[in-house]
């Protein structure tokens, strides 16, 4: 890790400040931000440590029926209060299948919206990549890119967002809140994650200085609560970033869908909205029949960046089963494994002298 | 640029004067407060056998700065026993053949503490596997460790009933 100055601002005016000065960051919990560091990715030459201001880190119920999520938040907190859980059921699966218990205790809220990429040419500092170094080139292009991007990727950068957290946030069309140098102004979430284009890789559309302060949650969110689930497929049963996940949402008039949500994660550099999909879903009676269509509809325009042909047909399956899971209903409790695509398996405790013969 | 953090440590206040502020609170512990059973494994919050207890956390003592922690209570695997007296978790591990090259140990321990006080497996193993799964074992002791956080659980809980049954006496 490289030497930096270590800045405790006293409040948000003074962080702003503070880290619009070049080759800053900000620093809340560090799950990610330590990592990179650790491994050269990341070498500020100043860290600003928000991670103890004050009034950021809790849930605000407002009277419009939406609620603020205070960037400081610990995605652990957020995920097991009892009346978000309820209202945003598809949010608070999405934590908890993210990271493990310990990660969930110190990650927040801001701080998941702005993770890297767990792209290995990214974490490579011996790869090229135009994200970490613009303009050297991307060696997951010709690489090990199987789980690499589908949608919205560019020969300067295949990478995909990690983050579950967003998923399920980009269908509800969340509501970004940032202080920066000009001031406060708020973005919707699908503004704030950058596509690579032809020319460049940008991570995000946040400027030097902007800090996220929280986000808020529009109140006609609050609708799918009944139908709400998370789906997300990973290479082991836990700990796992998705090879690909959904967060689908429906909001139900009898057998007929109002309204639906959907977002598709680990397909692109960004947590990826369906409009298309959620528009074939609007007015038609519920089943395999018409969710096949929005999955087909949501995938339209995918193609595979590499050895990654597979993660298409993934998708529109793992779309679908979210869809299924969705309609049947939002679970009474947390399933044992959240987001798992796989039914739940409650065995018996197995005896600890199994193994002896 | 040297500055100072109040840390308490297994109940132990300290001043501590960090001249570096890269320190991370697993390097605290175990380079210059000399409590190596916290351990290092892959140092990059990946592996968990740095887990303590921060604030009443579970976390990842690799993945924390140190200069971020004046002001806060850690408690370590050395805190946990009561003199002889081990604490329930650690004597569940023991009985339970929870372990077998012993390193992430500490690490299974100190999570399987802060997961019996976040009280979201109750009994069911399948939980107990998913909300452990940040902690590894190279050796697969993973039989004997579910066995032992469940165990652990119900002595826990056991000695919560028998205390407020206690209390209510004395109340009454």
């Amino acid at each position: 890790m490289n030497r930096f100055d270590f800045i405790r601002p006293a409040n948000i005016a003074e962080a702003v400040t503070a880290a619009a000065v070049p080759g800053s960051v900000y620093l809340a919990a560090g799950t990610n931000l330590l990592d990179l560091m650790k491994i050269g990715v990341t070498r500020p030459e100043r860290v600003i440590d928000i991670s103890r201001l004050p009034g950021l880190d809790r849930i605000e119920w407002l009277s419009d029926g939406s609620v603020r999520i205070g960037a400081l938040m610990r995605n652990a907190d957020l995920a097991y209060d009892t009346r978000f859980a309820a209202t945003y059921p598809a949010i608070a699966e999405a934590l908890l299948s993210g990271a493990s218990a310990q990660l969930r205790n110190a990650a927040t809220v801001g701080g998941n919206l702005l993770q890297r990429t767990r792209c290995a040419y990214f974490q490579d500092t011996a790869s090229a990549c135009n994200r970490r170094e613009p303009g050297s080139g991307c060696d997951a292009l010709h690489g090990e890119n199987r789980l690499h991007a589908v949608l919205g990727w560019s020969e300067q950068c295949i990478a995909t967002h990690p983050s579950d957290f967003c998923v399920p946030l980009a269908a509800l069309g969340a509501v970004i809140e940032i202080e920066g140098v000009g001031g406060r102004r708020d973005i919707p979430i699908e503004s704030l994650h950058s596509l690579p284009d032809a020319s460049r890789a940008l991570e995000s559309t946040l400027a030097p200085g902007d800090f996220i302060t929280g986000l808020r949650l529009p109140p006609e969110a609050a609708s799918f609560a009944g139908n709400a689930r998370y789906v997300k497929l990973r290479e082991r049963t836990s700990y796992a970033f998705a090879v690909v996940s959904a967060a689908a949402m429906l909001d139900m008039d009898g057998d007929t869908i109002r309204a639906s949500r959907l977002a598709i994660g680990a397909v692109a550099a960004k947590p990826w909205r369906a409009h298309e999909a959620e528009a074939v879903l609007v007015g038609q009676k519920a089943g395999r029949e018409i969710f096949e269509k929005a999955a087909t509809a949501a995938l339209a325009d995918a193609r595979p960046s590499g050895d990654n042909a597979f993660k298409i047909t993934l998708a529109h399956r793992i779309l679908v089963r979210a869809l299924m899971l969705a309609y049947e209903g939002t679970p009474k409790v947390m399933p044992a494994l959240p987001a798992s695509p796989f039914p739940e398996q409650h065995l018996s405790a197995p005896k600890a002298d199994l193994h002896v013969a | 640029m040297p500055f100072s953090i109040s840390l308490t440590v297994n109940g132990q206040p300290n001043s501590i004067a960090l001249d570096d502020p890269r320190v991370t609170l697993l390097d605290l512990l175990r380079e210059r407060l000399h409590l190596t059973g916290t351990k290092k494994g892959c140092d990059r919050g990946q592996c968990g056998a740095c887990t303590v207890i921060l604030d009443g956390r579970r976390i990842n003592a690799c993945l924390t700065l140190a200069a971020t922690l004046d002001g806060s209570t850690v408690t370590t695997i050395e805190g946990l026993a009561e003199g002889t007296e081990l604490h329930p978790v650690q004597a569940a591990f023991i009985a339970c053949d929870g372990l077998q090259c012993g390193y992430c140990t500490p690490g299974q321990i100190m999570s399987a503490v802060g997961l019996l006080s976040e009280g979201h497996a109750g009994n069911d193993p399948e939980r107990v596997r998913e909300l452990m799964s940040g902690n590894i074992c190279r050796c697969g002791a993973y039989q004997g460790i579910t066995q032992a956080v469940l165990e652990a659980g119900q002595i826990l809980s056991q000695n919560n009933t028998a205390q407020s049954r206690e209390n209510g006496r004395n109340a009454a």
